[in-house]
């Protein structure tokens, strides 16, 4: 290395108090920029597996299984399981997304760009969760795509489907974010996910609808998020659903704003982040 | 204007170690400041709590006259941080990486791609731009980290052993683009185990030991404190023992060196007349430390080397 040039030597800012809004609008934008950068720049992590899984489903639940099984809550099987394997991919995924994105910063110390900035940890916490609910949404539209392949697709209201999506999606972005502020390392990332996540989804009404089963098993049933989740969001497809609409939008709503205030009390507190 | 202000810092960790006991420290605008310290004194740990990497226990900071209790977002804009430890995504590019950090002080995209531009030339990494960051060497990482702290061009450059594992060709030249920002007008800490590079680079310095300030002041009073140096003489003959100096402290590590322990009021005129009339022949001589790792030895190892 030879000597440095002088003819471009910073020079300190001047000391003008910066605008914090409009630091926080770029801040914002720049972590969204990043997040969805990670998630195109790994596609081959972030959005085939699902798309190979959702495939999977309607060849074999769909497509072999499900011709044999016949209508359920008045429609064919496959069309009653593709919104529950659409929101099934939104979910985990937004999960995903956030758990390791956060956890990886956290394990690279790289998530220290972001802490010692001046952006407030509610915008953090923010940045991170459209993060996740882009990648939902991406990898939700490969699998209705794919979807559409195998059946039609009926639209009961529209705004049901957009905004169950939205809210599911916000709802286990923050759920990953705990998952990562709490990990110490990439088990504790995992053990979530298919410990609880992955059972809760499966039984959260997927892939029949909760009247099936006997009634102590609808009553446990209903202590499953997941389950309102899934029905909002097919209610918004089909119509019908297993439980009351109105209160499965309460759950989702009550849950996101609980989660959001926990994780920003979290990185407030430092709580696996600062010492 | 201060560019930052300690007052009772004090940092307990969970773990009941106490890393900062009530330190008071002032750092003016426009310093090149030391702060010194062996590890594990808690220099990292002050550095942590201004960046707010770490949680204070008590006391008052202030960065710029804005308290980090009250006004943190605006007290951290003015601070621009290098690290100890490489902190960056090792799976993006060089330009990924500053453009972001950019974004996060609120730098558009447009003028972060002219800070870039700017600062990846100056510190000769701009070939490098679109490389992987962890394709690049240990001295390009150090590099990268400062470029990336002043892409929002900070009033208050803290820097934590910027030179650690870096050769010296790249550690000089570090050290002339310190200098440049520094004359520019940004205030800068630096942190170091190369106390050469303190003593070259700082005009104030303080060091801190178990989680105390023992020393604060401009770096030649410091240095003036020195109450004895050690030089290290290399003889062109060998000799069979060392000869006798009365009033100095002779070592003879091998027969073609003398280290002898010179005090503030004796000199070297003395020593080479006595050395002439004994016969030996010096061929060189060298400080057998930096004066500044003297001191600090001395300081922390509580010798009483140095004046109060």
């Amino acid at each position: 290395m030879t000597q440095t040039s002088t003819q471009d030597t910073p020079v300190a800012a001047d000391p003008v108090t910066p605008n914090l809004a409009h630091t926080n609008m770029v801040g914002f934008r720049t972590i969204i920029i990043r997040e969805f950068s990670r998630i195109i720049r790994i596609w081959g992590q972030t959005i085939v597996p699902p798309a190979i899984t959702a495939t999977l489903y309607f060849v074999i639940f769909g497509s072999l299984i499900g011709s044999r099984i016949g209508d359920m809550g008045g429609y064919t099987y496959i069309q009653y399981i593709a919104p529950g394997l659409i929101m099934m991919s939104v979910i985990t995924n937004s999960y995903g997304n956030v758990v390791s994105s956060f956890f990886g910063a956290k394990f690279g110390k790289h998530i220290e760009e972001l802490l010692v900035s001046p952006l407030p940890n509610w915008l953090i916490v923010a940045g991170y969760v459209c993060g996740g609910i882009l990648r939902g949404l991406v990898v939700g539209g490969v699998v209705t795509i794919i979807t559409l392949i195998f059946t039609h697709l009926h639209v009961y209201n529209v705004g049901v489907v957009i905004s169950a999506v939205l809210l599911s999606s916000i709802v286990f972005s923050l759920m990953g974010m705990i998952n990562a502020i709490f990990a110490k390392n990439f088990d504790q990332i995992s053990f979530i996910p298919t410990f609880v996540l992955t059972p809760l989804t499966y039984l959260g009404g997927v892939f029949y609808t909760i009247s099936l089963l006997p009634h102590w098993a609808q009553t446990i049933s209903h202590a499953n998020p997941i389950l309102y989740m899934v029905n909002a969001f097919r209610f918004g497809f089909l119509g019908v659903s297993d439980v009351n609409v109105g209160f499965a939008y309460s759950i989702m709503i009550g849950a996101a704003v609980v989660l959001y205030v926990a994780c920003v009390w979290l990185l407030q507190k430092g709580v696996g982040t600062r010492e | 204007m201060k560019a930052l202000s300690f007052r009772g810092l004090t940092k307990t960790y969970k773990n009941g170690v106490q890393a900062l006991k009530g330190i008071d420290l002032d750092v003016e605008e426009g310093d090149f400041f030391a702060l010194l310290g062996p590890n594990g004194a808690g220099k990292t740990t002050a550095i942590g709590i201004v960046t707010s990497l770490v949680n204070k226990t008590g006391g008052k900071v202030e960065v710029f006259g804005h308290d980090i209790d009250t006004q943190l977002a605006v007290a951290k804009s003015c601070i621009g941080l290098v690290p100890q430890e490489i902190n960056f995504n090792q799976f993006e590019t060089v330009t990924t990486i500053l453009i972001n950090q950019a974004g996060f002080y609120g730098i558009p995209r447009k003028v972060a791609h002219e800070r870039l531009e700017k600062y990846l030339n100056a510190l000769q990494l701009w070939e490098k731009r679109n490389a992987v960051s962890r394709s690049l060497s240990g001295g390009m990482k150090r590099r990268l980290m400062i470029a990336r702290a002043l892409m929002h061009e900070p009033r208050l450059l803290i820097l934590d052993e910027p030179t650690a594992g870096v050769d010296i060709e790249v550690r000089r030249t570090m050290w002339t683009f310190m200098r440049d920002i520094n004359a520019a007008g940004t205030t800068i800490i630096l942190t170091t185990h190369y106390l050469e590079e303190a003593e070259n680079l700082c005009r104030h310095v303080a060091i801190i030991d178990k989680g105390r300030i023992i020393e604060n002041d401009r770096m030649s009073r410091v240095l003036r404190k020195l109450q004895t140096e050690v030089f290290v003489f290399n003889l062109r003959n060998p000799i069979a023992a060392a000869p006798a100096l009365p009033d100095y402290q002779v070592v003879m590590p091998d027969d073609h060196t003398l280290e002898i322990e010179v005090s503030k009021d004796q000199n070297l005129n003395d020593i080479f007349s006595r050395l002439s009339a004994a016969g030996i022949e010096v061929l060189s001589m060298r400080n057998k430390s930096n004066r500044l790792e003297e001191l600090f030895m001395r300081l922390v190892e509580q010798k009483p080397a140095a004046t109060a």
